[in-house]
């Protein structure tokens, strides 16, 4: 298969869109959650999305090859709460391991479906490593503002964990994602060194983080190049945003990257901002218009949506993203 | 394109970052952060003063430190435990934690406790090969795995680099070694090259700066894209006590330095004078002794500083806003987060006003408002807010003991309990998302509410049984995805089951107003209020448990809601709207077979020519008698509330004055007919009934918008039977007035000058009139019609609308159109027999006046009709014979634009 970093040079690689969206389609009930294995687990488990790799694999599947059949080059892997921490919530820390395993495996499945019929577009498959529900720079309790919910170690060894499941599964690349707390990224980008350094292998990197609301900053307060400063020091197949904003809304954030990021640019914006009823309305034509602005300028090379995005909007990006070339990286800043 | 740029910069990160560029001024590192350094910081965190090490950490950045240096090595310190706590709490603090930290230690479980708590990146100060090359690397590897930079000393095993040859040396083996075995970026590297004093008096020491600037050079013109650094301090260390010149010397040895290549330093900037500045005598003789210009500089440089001793400066930092107004010294310390000052300008404000409490509502509140909107606007982010909080915290930790003394003093003007109220805060089932919560949860706490904090994925009827059990005074839900949305409609839902009277808060990053005020507000009847920031929420919770003013509060939110509501839906896209002919297909059916149907006892038109008013009096709503006064609050309570009960009692009292002369001296004359038809609907909308053989009908106008299934399409026609049921229905229509003799009497009033009469006698009259309404039904259900006679109904219960039937009014929601007056007035001869007359915009005359229609099914209800499409309002103007532009002229404010 050929090397992602040299198909990178040639063309914008698209990448998928929501998995919770498409899931929601689904309307599964607790029971569909919980499946024959879950069935006696003692806390509710609708709503872990990603408990649905092992008990509704078929459904996950589904949603992979719709995406890929709309154009996606990259699927994500249903996996962003796959750490021990996230999975916390639902007590069940000690699946983590078969979670991002079984995600990766049957991503790769139909990743390769698609690959051998059509072996001039390979298809590849990104581990999605999720922020999880702690800041690791951040109190949650402002009377005591030094107090840390989770170290740096506990976010390393949990984020090695999905590491190691993810590359086993035949992940691709590792993509951290929806990053609101930098430190929280570098405990995964550490624990991906720590993997490739013990197993000797390289895999590539997308570093995706997000730029929370008005003031332009993460979630833990930091402006879009400090965020850029502070993980460039793993090498990366891309870095970029996604969530919280749609496509209008990140273009400037994407334009201080550009211009200074010697890595690849990737955005995965949601489809537009919610509306009242925290429903994503923006059509993939408007989606698409206003993704067109991040070509014009040259700004990405990977492009794909978050929340609210569905098969639809990842064709209209794709359609798009095949009439532009790529942005050329920096070769030195 | 490949940039043609090939030099790389040295970039770091605290919040915001720092580029070292080519153009970059020299980069300034704070100092006073070293417990080696500093004694008063080394006492501080000793004694855990952690919030006075803060203030120095941050007076170092205001000052223009552009990176801090932080080290926390004493032998009496846990260093890491300091470190690690330290750093934790600079991260809470965004005008520090906007630049990026130096992690300074000699120990290495140091320096990775701090690199594993710092977002940004930082700079490691330092490591060496003082340990030899294995441990050197596995440092080197780490740091760059952390992602910062590092300080490299010019050490290695054999010892300190002390002249120009060694100090390249180490640095050139030390680049080799990084750069070419660990692939470490040269731009993240930077050289101490050890500055050590001069004009020590020993002949080896008086090379010492120049080497240090010799080597500098060497090394940024040898060693591609890294930084030289040092500590400038060093160099002036043998004339410790003589400021001025230690201030020259750092000026002139950096002067030379950064020409040579030195880009960071740390330099204390209170020690040092401008380069220009310096005096020519005295920079002469520095200059001799940095550059070892002369044999006998040392001893020139000392005779020289006995005569300029003692002129020391005092570093002042801009202190200026404490002499600005109060209020503005509040403010200012709340934006930014400022506690230091807080406590004496609480006092000040304390002083200034009658009772403590007044500077949490007046001071801190505006204080509080102008954080609120900086956040709103993008201008100040999270942690700021979380800071603001923090402040606010401090000044009512500091009011608490006066607000209690208070309280003790003046029970009576307090609820007499320890909190301001009490607050249960959750996030909903299935959602786990807490942080906003949490930092609602701690500013309400700061401004003294008692919180329960419920926790995440929190069941609606957990939520529902603690405020039960707890007696909390209001609920704060939050929510982040988007099925959360949902789980809030449903608690609303509950609440409103199981008569919750408390308000509703709802927050959380997928809510907002519009959501909100559409689907949640209406399921509730108390206060349903979209918060979302921290900061407001306090204003929020204050206005909604403030005992003297909430009840307007929460009656003005709720119209607040309601416009929003509808304009809302006026503009929402998604609003669906039947045919005229879809929505009668889905009218409101009643089961005519078994359907109760009454006929009146007696038929026809009635008139009351003279009544006495007197029997009206204990049928008056009073609670629009105050609002009509601007007085908010319900009768009788508002009589007894707190802050408007004096004024609503003695208005209430010259009301009952003025009534008693009204009923005395009988000054209004009060009128009313009524009529009680046989009728039936035909053609679904229309009313028609016979009067003296004469048939009239009613056109009533039915809802459009679409409806979710097994929710009608209401028209008023739909509650009396239809025509081809072969049943045989009934209905009436009325019209009351207590207004003759009004204008008579405001006139005469207002020629006393005596406008408060004047306002008030018409205000008494709306009351009768609507009292007489009110009167009138209740006879005509008992008696006239006579389906209720044995209805038993106290006023309460009649102002609540509880009785059987309903008498809806043209202009009024069920029936906006006011056309059908004239129908009325027709059917009727309201005018002929009463003296009521229709103006031109078809308002009653006099206007003390009610009209309506009595529908006496027990399944008639109210409801607003809502949008209505432009079909049905060409069918009504067919169905009236009227006009389609006239009809839509007075039906324009319920048709869909």
């Amino acid at each position: 298969m050929k090397n992602i970093q040299k198909i990178l040079e040639e063309r914008i690689l698209v990448l998928d869109g929501a998995m919770g969206t498409m899931l929601q389609r689904h309307k599964f009930t607790e029971e569909d959650f919980r499946g024959e294995r879950f069935k006696d687990w003692p806390i509710p488990v609708q709503g872990n999305n990603d408990l649905l790799s092992i008990t509704q694999p078929e459904a996950i599947k589904e949603v992979h090859r719709l995406y890929f059949e709309a154009g996606a080059d990259i699927i994500e892997t249903n996996t962003f709460s796959g750490t021990t921490i996230a999975m916390a919530d639902y007590q069940m820390e000690d699946l983590v391991y078969e979670l991002n395993y079984q995600s990766a495996k049957i991503a790769k499945e139909v990743a390769e479906e698609f690959t051998k019929n059509e072996p001039d577009k390979p298809r590849f498959v990104a581990g999605s490593i999720g922020p999880t529900n702690r800041t690791a720079s951040m109190s949650p309790d402002v009377n005591d503002p030094g107090y840390r919910a989770v170290t740096f170690d506990e976010l390393r060894i949990a984020y090695k964990q999905q590491v190691e499941a993810l590359v086993d599964g035949g992940s691709d690349i590792l993509l951290v994602e929806t990053i609101f707390d930098t430190l929280n990224a570098k405990a995964a980008l550490f624990a991906i060194e720590e993997v490739k350094d013990e197993r000797n292998i390289d895999v590539p990197i997308m570093i995706s983080g997000t730029i929370t609301d008005a003031s332009g900053r993460t979630l833990s307060g930091q402006t879009a190049e400090a965020f850029l400063i502070s993980v460039s020091h793993i090498p990366m197949l891309s870095v970029g945003f996604n969530c919280a904003l749609g496509a209008s809304q990140l273009t400037p954030h994407l334009e201080v990257l550009a211009k200074n990021a010697n890595f690849g640019i990737s955005a995965h914006p949601n489809a537009g901002l919610p509306n009242a009823f925290g429903e994503y309305d923006e059509t993939p034509e408007q989606m698409a218009s206003q993704i067109k602005e991040y070509m014009d300028k040259s700004l990405v090379n990977i492009i794909g949506g978050c929340c609210g995005t569905t098969p639809e909007h990842i064709r209209a990006i794709a359609d798009l993203a095949k009439k532009y070339k790529p942005r050329v990286k920096l070769e030195a800043v | 394109m490949k940039t043609k740029t090939e030099r790389k910069y040295l970039k770091l990160s605290g919040l915001e970052p720092m580029i070292v560029s080519a153009d970059t001024n020299f980069i300034n590192v704070g100092e006073r952060t070293n417990v080696a350094g500093s004694r008063k910081f080394l006492r501080l965190v000793k004694e855990e003063k952690f919030d006075e090490a803060l203030d120095i950490a941050r007076h170092q950045v205001e000052g223009g430190a552009q990176v801090i240096d932080i080290n926390m090595d004493d032998g009496l310190i846990d260093g890491k435990e300091a470190m690690v706590r330290f750093l934790n709490l600079i991260m809470a603090e965004p005008d520090i934690a906007r630049v990026p930290i130096m992690i300074d230690s000699s120990k290495w479980d140091i320096i990775e406790a701090g690199l594993q708590v710092v977002q940004g990146k930082c700079v490691v100060n330092s490591i060496s090969l003082k340990e030899g090359e294995t441990e050197f690397m596995a440092h080197a590897k780490k740091i760059k795995r952390y992602g910062a930079a590092v300080i490299i000393m010019a050490f290695d095993e054999v010892g300190q680099a002390d002249n120009y040859e060694r100090r390249i040396e180490i640095s050139k083996r030390s680049y080799d070694i990084l750069v070419n075995k660990l692939n470490f970026p040269p731009e993240d590297i930077i050289f101490d090259l050890n500055i050590f004093p001069v004009a020590t008096g020993m002949d080896e020491h008086r090379k010492n700066a120049i080497d240090f600037i010799e080597a500098t050079r060497w090394v940024r013109s040898n060693l591609p894209h890294c930084s030289v650094s040092g500590g400038v301090s060093n160099v002036s260390f043998s004339f410790r006590g003589n400021n001025t010149v230690r201030e020259a010397m750092h000026s002139v040895f950096l002067y030379h330095a950064i020409k040579a290549g030195m880009n960071m330093g740390i330099v204390n900037p209170a020690m040092l004078e401008v380069y220009d500045d310096i005096p020519k005598d005295l920079l002469e003789h520095v200059e001799d002794v940095i550059l070892d210009r002369r044999d006998d500089a040392t001893e020139r440089l000392l005779d020289f500083a006995e005569t300029v001793k003692g002129s020391k400066k005092e570093q002042v930092v801009d202190l200026s806003w404490r002499e600005e107004p109060l209020q503005d010294r509040v403010t200012r310390a709340l934006v930014k987060g400022i506690d230091q000052y807080i406590v004496e300008d609480i006092e000040e404000a304390r002083q200034s006003v009658a009772k403590p409490i007044e500077v949490i509502e007046g001071h801190l509140m505006s204080g509080m408002n102008v954080v609120g909107d900086l956040f709103g606007s993008g201008k100040m982010f999270l942690p700021q807010v979380v800071k603001s909080a923090r402040v606010m915290k401090k000044a009512v930790a500091y009011l608490l003991p006066f607000i209690e003394e208070e309280k003790r003093k003046n029970p009576q003007s307090s609820n007499g309990t320890d909190s301001a109220g009490k607050v249960l805060m959750a996030t909903v089932k299935g959602d786990v998302h807490d942080i906003g919560k949490n930092i609602v949860s701690v500013v309400l706490g700061c401004n003294n509410y008692e919180i329960v904090d419920l926790g995440v994925m929190v069941p609606p009827e957990k939520i529902i049984q603690t405020a039960m059990d707890e007696q909390v005074d209001i609920i704060g839900l939050s929510g982040l995805i988007t099925p959360s949305l949902d789980e809030m409609v449903h608690l609303a839902k509950e609440m409103e089951r199981k008569n919750f009277n408390i308000p509703l808060l709802i927050g959380g990053a997928t809510t907002s107003k519009a959501h909100t005020a559409v689907k949640i507000d209406p399921q509730y009847q108390n206060a349903v209020v979209h918060v979302n920031d921290a900061s407001r929420a306090v204003t929020v919770v204050g206005d909604l448990l403030n005992k003297r003013s909430n009840q307007k509060y929460v009656g003005d939110l709720k119209e607040d809601y309601e416009k929003f509501r509808e304009g809302f839906l006026k503009r929402t896209k998604k609003k669906e709207y039947l045919s005229i002919a879809d929505a009668r297909k889905n009218k409101y059916a009643i089961d005519w077979s078994s359907s109760q149907i009454i006929k009146p006892s007696t038929l026809g038109i009635h008139v009351i020519d003279s009544f006495d008013l007197r029997k009206l009096e204990a049928y008056i709503d009073w609670t629009p008698f105050f609002r009509s006064w601007d007085l908010h609050g319900k009768y009788p309570a508002i009589l007894t509330d707190e802050i408007v009960g004096e004024q609503a009692k003695s208005l209430f009292e010259d009301a009952k004055d003025l009534l008693k002369r009204v009923f005395n001296e009988k000054l209004l004359g009060a009128k009313a007919i009524y009529g009680l038809f046989e009728a039936n609907t035909v053609n679904d909308d229309d009313i028609e009934i016979s009067s003296n053989d004469e048939v009239f009908y009613f056109r009533t106008l039915r809802q459009q918008l679409k409806k979710h299934a097994g929710k009608p399409n209401f028209a008023l026609a739909d509650f009396v039977a239809p025509k081809q049921s072969g049943i045989q229905d009934y209905m009436g229509c009325f019209c009351v007035t207590t207004g003759f003799g009004t204008k008579e009497l405001a006139e005469a009033f207002e020629k006393d000058h005596d406008d408060y009469n004047s306002i008030m006698i018409k205000a008494l009259a709306d009351r009768l009139a609507e009292a007489f309404a009110e009167y009138l039904h209740e006879q005509v259900r008992k008696e006239n019609w006579g389906y209720a006679s044995k209805e038993h109904l106290t006023n309460e219960e009649l102002i609540k609308e509880s009785y059987k039937g309903i008498r809806p009014a043209p202009g009024y929601p069920a029936c906006p159109d006011h056309l059908e007056k004239l129908t009325i007035w027709d059917v009727l001869k309201v005018n002929e027999n009463i003296g009521v007359e229709l103006t031109e915009g078809l308002a009653m005359w006099p206007a003390a006046s009610v009209s309506g229609y009595y529908f006496a099914n027990q399944e008639a209800r109210y409801f607003g009709l809502g949008k209505i499409k432009e079909d049905q309002v060409r069918d009504f103007a067919e169905r009236k014979n009227v006009d389609l532009e006239y009809a839509k002229k007075w039906l324009s404010p319920n048709l869909i634009e």
